[in-house]
């Protein structure tokens, strides 16, 4: 068979934006390589960081990925807000705003929301519930790898055979051969496949770290509302992300063995995509948020110097959000013309949903009741998400009732309200935990001056974008329109719109600053509880040593760590001198990492129907896998002496 | 202080939109023409005061307690760090919820089966097939035996029975001021009651995405009176030009249009379209409309 794409598909010609990201990425790949024989650091790289098992190292690094991803699906949004700015600009091209809107879509949940909430997981869980490290250490690096190298494959796309263009939710007929034969969607499918296995493996892994590794004492009902949030999330991907996979794979038989599974013809049905789609997509909403109210729990009640209220409603809110998940998917296509029957259950599972939501609002607003209210940087974004996230919510409910659905559905209405809950909801609450675990990451303090700039910025930039969206959607502006005339009255508020984008965009840039300025003039955490923090995260040096826990404590009830220092002030508190013994600890490997590197060639190899690359890389994972089945070498023993000499470096008793 | 400072800026942040769209802009989705927008305007407006008995307390309070309970070391507020239980309080914001949930749930379920309901029954409907192409939109009506091309007359005060379909990627057919949207999918005839109640021009567009041209897929609805409809209609048999499967083929190309009428189209063309498109996988033709491949004989 004559092979469908050719060297000639590879690069594109003749859009400026192109050349420019090409020129760009090539200078930045020469300046890297550059610095890093320079400085000799290839060695370092590859030992402390590329081979890394490392939970903490994994979500260092997962942080600076998402970052990067902000930055790129950020500009995306510049972009088209600048090509909506006014009516009739020709910024960019129809086709090149599609594959602009499409990829900020799916750069933004699964390449930057999704890494960020893995970032969180991995920095704080074991630490929280006083474990060494995630229970799969390997599987938790290769998740990490699999979700890089995806996010890459989806972003060589832009310089490299075109990137997909019909919308993150590619459905089919548009995302079929039929209308759209580039390799394009080739590239969405498969970054989603690959990065998928490694959200699939993060659920399984922390799934059972929770549930196997937490302390001595720690019952499931003393454990952090962070970790609860985790759980639910975790159970969410488990039976969530298998869903995508199937349905990108059948998309992918489709388009690249002339299958017919979502075709017009030969007995195909969109529509059955466009309902596998959303049983991922649904879910996949809460397991962007459920971890951000595990945050805002931490920190409301960290920074109002109070236990949390209502812990067990909490609990069982979260939990009940993570069964109703499955049970709304309908409502992101009550314009499909199901029964009224199917149409009305879908509508009232969707309210339903919302009441546990409510729920955790008022406790959060009772845990700060008669507390003492510390405004710290992650305390202001808390308290910005809550009534963000209280408006974006009730928009939610006022989408849910399908009759008025008709009118709200793919109109600028439901831009808004989707980016009000996940920028003020999922961002906002990423902020709020990277600053709040920022000096248990890295032994520093961000500045405040610097995030106060930022956050204001972000909060102003927020509802001058979005608000007017809502009221654009009154209008009968639809979603995708990549111009308008000025016919219709969209110009003023499209302008304030973009205006609006354009400070978060400010806003980013001084969160740059701020981590820039910190590294350097940041206040050194020297105490390893800044924040005065109650969970057993804050009991361990900043940053942690490799090991965690050199003895692992033994905690009794909620706020493990509080109530420790509670004790020792009463006086009361008796340390048990338990013998320090070597920790059983994994080694480091490189196979993640090169297992991942097969499966982007596959990857890439399948993107451009090349089976011969395709069949390559896989070749070369399979034999990642089996070298892997050999290696019997795989861990070692941290000497009692060195975890002493850790130790006592770590608390300054040297 | 700085936080008071935050919500006034936010909330005349929001105020700005509403202030200034109310210079240049329509609301045409609160400004409906006929019963179907009226009824989802109704639960639009009802759904937004169910809402705000939450919401708005919801930020009161926030600011409440943010100022009560700083962290200052002269604030005198009751200060309980271990309080995280209180039985009776949990029960009003289960309880509150779940009543309006309830009322919600009522109001929806109503109107989600009244809506597949012609809006009124003492008159009798018109229908009109629409067909979303790449990337124009064809009307043909049946009874009349004429067609159009992105734009569409329809008598006032009475109800249409729009029928959709799609022979390009699905798209979803939406007049705002007239009622909420469906989709148009290939293979597929959906039904959707939508009626005028005064005579004039109406925003109509497609709301799914569909490629390339698909920003520019904006039509005119033209409520008529009764008698002006017919007189349109006869215009249109007398001066227009039939279409035949040629002119639908070229139509079918993926491009932009200018507003087109045809004297009539080839019988069965919709349902030869819907066929095509795997229509015979589905039973969701609406009745009248079923159409047997065999019969093409027959009909010739």
């Amino acid at each position: 068979m004559e092979p469908k794409f050719k060297i000639s598909h590879f690069f594109i010609h003749g859009d400026p934006l192109i050349l420019g990201a090409d020129v760009s990425i090539g200078i930045a790949t020469v300046m890297i390589i550059f610095v890093l024989t320079y400085f000799k650091k290839w060695k370092w790289l590859w030992k402390e960081w590329l081979t890394t098992v490392d939970h903490k190292k994994i979500g260092i690094m997962y942080v600076i990925a998402a970052l990067l991803m902000l930055f790129r699906g950020g500009v995306d949004a510049l972009l088209m807000r600048t090509q909506l700015a006014l009516p009739n600009l020709k910024v960019l091209l129809s086709e090149h705003y599609n594959e602009i809107f499409t990829t900020h879509g799916t750069i933004m949940i699964l390449f930057m929301a999704m890494p960020l909430i893995f970032a969180m997981m991995n920095i704080v869980i074991p630490l929280q519930i006083g474990a060494r490290d995630v229970a799969y250490p390997f599987l938790n690096a290769i998740s990490f790898w699999l979700f890089f190298f995806g996010a890459m494959l989806l972003n060589l796309s832009f310089v490299i055979g075109g990137s997909p263009n019909a919308g993150w939710v590619g459905y089919p007929p548009l995302s079929e051969l039929q209308f759209n034969p580039g390799p394009g969607e080739n590239f969405y499918v498969l970054a989603i496949q690959i990065s998928g296995i490694g959200s699939l493996a993060t659920g399984i892994n922390f799934l059972v770290t929770i549930l196997k590794m937490r302390t001595k004492g720690m019952r499931l009902m003393d454990m952090p509302l962070f970790t609860w949030s985790v759980l639910a999330t975790s159970i969410l991907i488990i039976a969530a992300f298998p869903v995508i996979t199937v349905t990108m794979l059948l998309l992918f038989l489709d388009r690249f063995a002339g299958a017919h599974f979502f075709t017009m013809t030969h007995g195909g049905d969109p529509m059955m995509y466009i309902n596998l789609f959303w049983i991922w997509g649904h879910p996949e909403v809460y397991i962007v948020i459920l971890p951000a109210f595990g945050i805002f729990s931490e920190v409301t009640s960290v920074f109002s110097k109070k236990v949390t209220f209502g812990y067990t409603s909490m609990v069982v809110s979260m939990m009940l959000i993570s069964f109703y998940a499955y049970f709304t998917w309908v409502h992101h296509f009550f314009t499909m013309g199901a029964g009224a029957g199917v149409n009305t259950f879908f509508a009232v599972s969707t309210m339903i949903i919302a009441i546990p939501t409510g729920v955790k609002v008022f406790n959060w607003l009772l845990t700060m009741y008669q507390g003492r209210i510390r405004l710290t940087e992650p305390m202001l974004w808390t308290i910005a998400f809550i009534p963000c996230f209280a408006i974006g919510g009730a928009t939610g409910v006022m989408l849910s009732i399908a009759p008025a659905d008709y009118q709200y559905h793919n109109s600028y209405f439901l831009i808004a309200h989707f980016h009000q809950v996940l920028i003020g909801g999922t961002v906002f609450g990423m902020f709020a935990g990277l600053t709040y675990w920022w000096p248990k990451m890295f032994g520093f303090k961000l500045n405040e001056t610097l995030g106060r700039w930022a956050f204001w910025l972000w909060n102003i930039g927020f509802y001058a974008c979005f608000m007017p969206q809502y009221a654009l959607g009154f209008m009968g502006m639809t979603r995708r329109i990549y111009t308008y005339g000025w016919d219709m009255g969209w110009a003023p508020l499209n302008l304030i719109s973009s205006i609006g984008a354009v400070i978060m965009g400010i806003a980013f840039l001084f969160q740059v600053w701020e981590i820039a300025y910190s590294v350097k003039y940041g206040e050194r955490d020297t105490t390893g509880d800044p924040w005065d923090g109650h969970t057993l995260e804050w009991s361990l040096p900043s940053p942690a040593p490799k090991y965690n826990f050199a003895v692992l404590p033994e905690v009794h009830g909620r706020d493990a760590w509080w109530k420790t220092k509670e004790a020792k002030e009463r006086g009361d508190y008796e340390e048990k001198k338990q013998e320090l013994e070597p920790i059983h600890y994994p080694k480091n490997s490189g196979i993640p990492f090169i297992l991942s590197v097969f499966f982007f060639i596959a990857g890439f190899g399948f993107t451009f129907e090349w089976v011969w690359m395709g069949a390559l890389g896989l070749l070369g994972v399979a034999i990642c896998l089996i070298v892997r089945s050999f290696q019997y070498d795989t861990d070692y023993y941290i000497s009692v002496d060195e975890i002493k000499e850790t130790e006592a470096a770590l608390r300054g008793e040297v | 202080m700085k936080l008071s400072r935050l919500f006034t800026r936010t909330f005349l942040i929001c105020l700005v939109p509403l202030i200034l769209s109310g210079c240049g802009g329509k609301f045409i989705v609160l400004d409906p023409k006929g019963p179907v927008g009226e009824e989802e305007k109704h639960l639009i407006l009802l759904t937004t005061l169910l809402i705000a008995i939450v919401v708005i307390p919801v930020i009161i309070l926030l600011i409440y307690i943010i100022y009560r309970y700083r962290d200052t070391p002269s604030n005198t507020a009751r200060y309980r760090p271990k309080w995280g239980d209180n039985k009776y309080l949990e029960i009003i914001w289960w309880g509150i919820p779940i009543i309006i949930t309830v009322f919600m749930a009522y109001f929806t379920g109503k109107s989600v089966f009244a809506l597949v309901k012609p809006p009124t029954t003492d008159v009798k409907p018109i229908t009109i097939q629409v067909t979303s192409l790449d990337w124009k939109w064809l009307f043909q009506y049946p009874d009349q035996n004429i067609a159009t091309v992105n734009y569409v007359d329809i008598p006032a005060g009475r109800p249409v029975q729009f029928i959709l379909t799609s022979d390009a990627p699905m798209n979803s057919f939406w007049i705002p001021q007239l009622g909420g949207q469906e989709y148009t999918m290939p293979g597929m005839a959906m039904r959707l009651w939508l009626q005028a109640n005064e005579t004039g021009k109406y925003f109509g567009t497609g709301a799914n995405f569909t490629g390339e041209g698909f920003a520019h897929m904006q039509f005119d609805v033209i409520a008529k009176t009764e008698a002006e409809f017919n007189r349109w209609v006869n215009k249109v048999k007398a001066a227009g030009k039939p279409m035949d499967m040629a002119i639908y083929n070229r139509l079918k190309q993926p491009g932009l249009v200018n507003k087109q009428t045809y004297s009539s189209y080839p019988p069965h063309a919709f349902e030869m379209t819907l066929m095509k498109n795997g229509g015979h996988y589905h039973e969701r033709i609406p009745e009248g409309n079923q159409f047997n491949p065999n019969d093409t004989e027959k009909t010739k």
